[in-house]
């Protein structure tokens, strides 16, 4: 079993609100969770349902009420351990007077990194986010995805072993979403970890191995995409194109058509019979298929709970 | 002291691409005006009038970037995040606030032996040669400097627990205190108690003395700096801008960002 790149024990943050800060608003309760190394983990979750926060806490941008983190097995209050973490903020904002190039040799720098490699090391960020003609361009006048491609190149400047990318996908067209995949895919070959959080689900769908929902500072489950979301199936999908003349199929009735091609949903334990009845209509089957609830489904199920539950306690509450 | 440096390089970089020294400019036409002026309406103490005009214009202008850039080093980092994508470097967060401070003392260095140039020049057109006496102003202008240099280290501290309109008051507060800081302590009034005494005392001992740092009076009049004075003034400068550097660190070390 591989050992865990990123572990999480029972880490909550409450921020004071109110007059004088006498009134504590949780953000994050108890969370505790593992992501393994080598594996890309997405953190799922509605605004305000604890990513940021958790990946700010990992990050000692902000300090937890109570719990602990480990990364690479160093606490999150070492410094030490950020020499091998990569970390990209949401919508990040750089220095805007300066150009991409210089953004990336000042971060450089404090890796350690000198000479002729963080010259070339440099350059081979600005040509992997695309940024290499726009590398003498002071950032202020960058548009907001070419600042998302800047940050991503500086979190993985220094070939980290765990990268942590807070809604790396906000902001960016469908060209740069597929970059920023592409290199989400490229990192994880290389072996490294990657933690992201993401409201899109069809990529986090695509991209992890293990997604955690987060709802509300709690998480609501962890698991491959296929297991929070194919626990059970709700039933089989047969797509097929019949001739016009064959109108006696009993199926036809449960189906609908689109162009040429029909689509019917049966139980299982129809679907051998149905399909005997296609064969002998002289239907030609397209595709059969399990249905599965999505994994924005099984997001929006937790959501909905959540806020039952919520309103719940406020109706107890009156 | 790696990341000290680089953080304090791209400072220096920072306030000179969004043009922090313009400043000269205004000081440059300033010293013409008043070499200008000087010799018409001054007769015979026309270096006096420059030198005092020179030192008080480094001391203001400085002032000004002190404070309002002093203050805007943390916070203005945190309230545009730049600060984000740093602190997840192998960087400590006293390191970044040595660095930010280095590079706004730096910038002021530069500015300030800027301007001692443009004094010296704008002197020597109403005098020359320059005698002996004159040199002295390079004495003031580097206790001016000190004087700096615990503004930003006073500025920086406010700006690590408060908005920024607030850490302005503050400094601005510190440094007027700090200008009567001797008043203070020397006050004789009759109808204080010997208790409230005490405490004006204490508190006047408590602040920064800036007026340490004032030798304007004696180098207008060509009379020298005692070396024992500068001395004491460099430590007093290090060690005062030390402790309210420490008290900095201890403060945003604990802070959450937003």
């Amino acid at each position: 079993m591989p050992s865990p790149a990123i572990e999480i024990e029972n880490l909550s943050k409450e921020y004071p609100f109110g007059f004088l800060n006498l009134k504590k608003r949780r953000s994050l309760e108890n969370l505790s969770m593992q992501v393994q190394a080598g594996e890309v983990f997405g953190f799922l979750g509605p605004n305000g349902a604890g990513k940021s926060t958790t990946i700010k806490l990992l990050m000692r941008l902000i300090f937890p009420t109570s719990g602990t983190a480990r990364i690479l097995g160093k606490s999150i209050a070492d410094v030490s351990m950020h020499q091998e973490i990569g970390y990209l903020p949401e919508q990040p904002y750089f220095y805007d007077y300066l150009t991409a190039a210089e953004l990336l040799d000042y971060f450089a720098s404090f890796h350690g990194i000198r000479g002729t490699d963080r010259r070339e090391r440099v350059q081979r960020m600005l040509k992997k986010v695309g940024l290499e003609t726009a590398k003498k361009i002071q950032l202020r006048k960058y548009s907001k995805g070419m600042l998302q491609r800047a940050g991503l190149a500086q979190a993985i400047l220094h070939d980290p072993q765990v990268v942590v990318l807070d809604e790396p996908m906000s902001g960016l067209d469908p060209l740069g979403r597929r970059e920023v995949r592409d290199i989400i895919l490229e990192l994880k070959k290389e072996g490294r970890t990657v933690l992201f959080s993401t409201h899109i689900l069809s990529d986090a769908e695509m991209l992890c191995d293990r997604v955690g929902v987060l709802v509300g500072g709690k998480l609501r489950g962890v698991g491959t995409p296929g297991e929070m979301v194919g626990i059970q199936s709700q039933g089989m999908e047969i797509l097929f194109e019949l001739d016009g003349s064959n109108k006696k199929v009993a199926l036809l009735e449960k189906a609908t058509k689109t162009g040429e091609r029909y689509r019917v949903q049966l139980q299982e334990a129809e679907l051998y019979g149905a399909l005997d009845e296609l064969k002998a209509a002289g239907a030609r089957i397209l595709s059969v298929a399990q249905l599965k609830p999505t994994l924005e489904e099984f997001f929006m199920n937790l959501v909905d709970i959540d806020r039952a539950q919520a309103n719940a306690v406020e109706v107890s509450g009156r | 002291m790696r990341n000290v440096w680089a953080v304090a390089t791209n400072t220096f970089r920072e306030a000179v691409r969004d043009r922090v020294l313009y400043n000269l400019v205004f000081f440059a036409l300033l010293m013409i005006g008043a070499a200008i002026l000087v010799g018409q309406i001054s007769i015979g103490i026309e270096d006096s009038v420059i030198m005092s005009l020179g030192l008080t214009a480094i001391s203001v202008i400085g002032i000004f970037i002190a404070v309002f850039i002093g203050v805007g080093l943390v916070s203005k980092e945190m309230d545009k995040r730049t600060l984000y994508a740093l602190l997840a470097k192998p960087v400590d967060r006293w390191q970044f606030l040595l660095g930010k401070y280095v590079g706004l003392v730096m910038t002021l260095t530069v500015n300030t032996a800027a301007m001692a140039i443009g004094l010296y020049m704008a002197l020597w057109t109403v005098k020359h040669p320059l005698e002996r006496g004159d040199w002295y102003l390079l004495v003031a202008v580097y206790l001016i400097l000190l004087k700096l240099a615990l503004i930003v280290a006073l500025a920086m501290l406010f700006s690590c627990f408060t908005t920024q309109f607030l850490a302005i008051l503050f400094t601005v507060g510190m440094y007027i205190a700090g200008v009567f800081a001797e008043d203070l302590r020397t006050m004789q009034a009759v109808d204080l108690t010997p208790g409230t005494m005490k405490l004006s005392r204490g508190i006047s001992y408590l602040l920064p003395n800036f007026e340490n740092f004032n030798v304007m009076g004696a180098v207008v009049h060509g009379r020298g700096v005692p070396a024992r004075l500068v001395w004491q003034d460099t430590s007093y400068a290090i060690l005062y801008a030390g402790i309210v550097l420490m008290a900095a660190a201890m403060v945003f070390s604990r802070r959450n960002l937003k």
